[in-house]
């Protein structure tokens, strides 16, 4: 039984974190109610959460040869995932894929496709309003 | 120690298993889509874990390819649901 290190102990709390940020964006992914809300939880949450775990191997286990492949994967993680959401997202805008009922703005929607694709009656009324509050 | 690193190993499986309900339970193509993109990143983790468990350092090497090769993917998955073709 090797000793357990003050390093070590908060190596492993890194990693429980990440590992708790993992499970909570699965979970997000589950109960949202439309693509792009699934997105916003399990993009960002799970990229932090797999970087987290990264960096908590890198902290256990020094700077030996694991180590720096660890930290390398980390930062390739952070330079891919963001970039993959974003084109994803854009994909299933132009797919058209509908938002949930009660999303408030469509910027892009407005600028690009000639009109916002939200489905329902309330959030035209309330962006009328808001148009109407901007006049007076 | 073994203990810790099973236990996490079980809680990132439980995470991708939540990612494959949505996969089958998706109702557009779009959030199938956003289930196999998390489930690659989940399967990330999962394999350095399995890697400082048993001390082998080139599953990290593998970590590393299966970041890129997820990133090209999830992009190629997005160029066709747009609708376009791969080189315009």
């Amino acid at each position: 039984m090797t000793e357990v290190t003050v390093i070590d102990v908060i190596g492993y709390i890194v990693i429980f974190v990440g590992v708790v940020f993992d499970l909570l964006g699965a979970i997000g992914l589950v109960r949202f109610p439309d693509v792009y809300n699934r997105l916003q939880s399990a993009t960002k949450s799970v990229t932090l959460g797999t970087f987290g775990i990264m960096i908590g191997i890198l902290i256990v286990t020094g700077f030996t040869p694991l180590g720096i492949k660890a930290l390398i994967c980390g930062v390739f993680l952070l330079l891919t995932a963001p970039v993959s959401a974003h084109a994803l997202s854009r994909g299933s805008l132009r797919f058209g894929a509908k938002m949930w009922k009660g999303t408030v703005i469509d910027a892009y929607g407005k600028d690009k496709l000639g009109g916002p694709q939200i489905e329902s009656e309330e959030g035209e009324a309330k962006e009328s309003k808001e148009k109407e509050d901007e006049v007076a | 120690m073994s203990v810790l690193w099973i236990s996490i190993l079980i809680i990132l499986g439980v995470a991708a298993f939540l990612c494959l309900f949505r996969i089958f339970r998706g109702p557009t193509i779009a959030d199938r889509m956003v289930g196999v993109d998390i489930m690659g990143i989940l399967f990330v983790g999962i394999t350095a874990i399995t890697g400082i468990l048993y001390n082998l350092s080139f599953l990290v090497d593998i970590a590393i390819a299966l970041v890129l090769i997820s990133f090209v993917g999830t992009l190629a998955l997005a160029k066709y649901l747009e609708r376009r073709t791969l080189d315009d």
